[in-house]
């Protein structure tokens, strides 16, 4: 395990009561909390340097264009990519998705293909491929989840089946945000390519939470929001291998993304300009490049261990709970570092209500993925993520408050 | 447990999240209605069956969390009998307690939901089974959902 102490006293947010109880922050798969590193970048870029970058001759904006392109050399590096080019800085992985799923599918979907997709996507790597799939009159289809409560993961038997020629793109998450399940990328990738689909990997819950490395992945593009990585909000990447953005028309067009403009036509730059109209989020770019720094500073195999570690006893203690019904991979098996759960009698809602009077932030609701939900039979499940800053205690404090919750709803 | 949260979860709430009054389909129903919190998840469906100008028989199903299943089971046992006109007037009464926590002397049981007012975010649960009953009034069966109106 990490040295909890020392790493909490990186973050600011976290030394704080809540209701009269120290916070215990277990809601990082919907967003993580920020080290003192980024939010000094932040606070340095807007009292030094700030100005509007690329097009500027001045001091201040040469400075903001070198933090901001060394935002994004440092980005590639965090996954390893062949060329800073791949990165195309968005609002976040829902954003980088949508761009896929209207620039390269409106280029490339034709009536009678096939966008494969899995039934545990967030509505964010879903409803933009079943919308790119409308318009071209293609179809979606789905990798069935195994298990009553989704604890087989993907069926990948069915793939032999569902990978068909017909396939032209193949999106799916790394990490399921309702299940924890972690998909097997690497390999789910090569199946794609031995039948020349395209593939989209959704990294907002892997990213920062292990080593990633998107040439190892073998993935097309690769989306992840950098909030969840200890990084400011509004600020996201869409990785894409660079011969496949270099042929993608923009989906945005305007300020800064052109060569030439007539009063009749214009002419785009080469990626990664080309797909960032206007003016771009260069704190943001800032701030999430010295949350890759702070990450590596502790160590992603570290996190990932420390994750582990907090998800496999988090499993046994909440297993132990009567009446739990805990989604995705069974206590002992491998899982990400988030468990969601939910009891027949207690609505999500209300646990997360009177969690919150403990001190404790959970999310209680579909996560984004209602349709797994309701495959499941459930309308909400209650799930506690976690991250390198959390410790064992936190886990007691989560099974006591939910101990203390079904006491009191139960009547007893 | 704090005052706050003992006054969301007063007994009369606990009750009627234990033992819901009216629940389950309406045969003889002849206006429907379905409200959908799409924060949450939470589902209500209303069955009225109105005769006149007034609800007859009343009844709602669904799920969601304990505020959202006891009042619409509340609401069931308070709409019986009443004409469109009072149930709109009751609602209002209803919104009011919840938004602000006052509560006027002649409510008795609707009361016990002026402590969602210190919850902002369970209002929507509070008015979900209403919203759906209003509707079904209206003869509007298109589902209501709590992001569309302003609680």
């Amino acid at each position: 395990m990490l040295d909890s102490k020392k790493i909490r006293s990186d973050f600011p947010i976290l030394h704080q009561q809540i209701n009269g109880h120290p916070l215990v922050y277990l809601d990082n798969g919907a967003t993580s909390q920020k080290p003192r590193a980024v939010i000094d970048a932040l606070v340095r870029y807007y009292e030094r340097d700030n100005s509007n970058v690329h097009r500027g001759l001045h001091a201040l904006s040469m400075r903001a264009t070198d933090g901001y392109e060394g935002a994004r050399t440092r980005i590639a590096k965090f996954i390893n990519a062949a060329d800073p080019a791949e990165i195309i800085f968005t609002r976040g992985t829902t954003e980088s998705i949508n761009l896929v799923a209207r620039s390269w599918a409106h280029a490339h979907l034709k009536s009678g293909d096939v966008i494969l997709t899995t039934e545990m996507e967030h509505h964010s790597n879903l409803v933009p491929w079943q919308q790119a799939a409308k318009a071209a009159g293609a179809t979606v289809r789905y990798i069935p989840v195994l298990g009553t409560d989704a604890e087989g993961g993907l069926d990948l038997a069915a793939l032999d089946t569902l990978l068909t020629p017909q396939v032209k793109l193949f999106a799916f998450t790394h990490i399921s945000n309702t299940l924890g399940t972690i998909n097997p990328a690497a390999e789910l990738c090569r199946r794609a390519r031995a039948v020349g689909a395209i593939t989209v990997i959704d990294a907002a819950q892997s990213i920062g939470h292990a080593p990633l490395d998107v040439r190892a992945l073998g993935c097309d593009f690769l989306a992840f929001s950098g909030h969840k990585m200890c990084g400011p909000t509004g600020i996201g990447v869409l990785y894409g291998r660079q011969a496949l953005l270099d042929k993608l028309a923009p989906d945005e067009t305007g300020g800064g993304m052109v060569v030439n403009v007539t009063y009749e036509s214009a002419t785009w730059k080469p990626t990664p300009e080309r797909h960032e109209a206007g003016t771009p989020h260069v704190a943001g770019a800032i701030g999430l490049a010295a949350a890759c720094d702070y990450l590596d500073t502790i160590g992603r195999e570290a996190i990932a261990a420390h994750d582990h570690t907090l998800a496999q006893l988090a499993m046994e203690k909440l297993s132990a709970i009567p009446g739990i019904r805990i989604l995705g991979p069974r206590a002992g098996a491998e899982r990400a570092g988030l468990v969601s759960f939910a009891f027949p009698d207690v609505h999500a809602h209300d646990i997360v209500t009177f969690a919150d009077e403990d001190g404790l932030a959970l999310r209680g609701g579909h996560h984004c993925n209602q349709p797994l939900m309701r495959k499941l039979g459930l309308t909400s499940t209650t799930r506690a993520s976690f991250y390198f800053y959390n410790t064992a205690d936190e886990i007691d404090l989560l099974v006591t408050s939910l101990r203390r919750i079904q006491k009191f709803f139960a009547g007893t | 447990m704090s005052a706050d949260l003992s006054e969301l979860y007063q007994q009369v709430i606990l009750d009627h999240n234990r033992r819901p009054r009216n629940r389950g389909k309406l045969p003889t129903a002849n206006r429907v209605a379905h409200g959908d919190n799409p924060t949450c998840g939470d589902q209500c469906n209303v069955y009225l069956r109105v005769d006149g100008d007034r609800i007859a028989e009343i009844s709602f199903d669904g799920s969601g969390c304990a505020i959202s299943q006891a009042s619409a089971s509340l609401m069931t046992t308070q709409l019986k009998g009443k004409t469109a006109i009072e149930a709109v007037k009751l609602y209002d009464e209803f919104h009011h307690i919840v938004t602000t926590g006052e509560t006027p002397e002649d409510i008795s049981d609707l009361a016990a939901f002026a402590g969602v007012h210190t919850f902002p975010a369970r209002i929507k649960c509070a008015t979900l089974g209403w919203h759906a009953a209003l509707n079904a009034l209206k003869g509007d069966e298109a589902p209501s959902t709590t992001e569309s109106h302003i609680d």
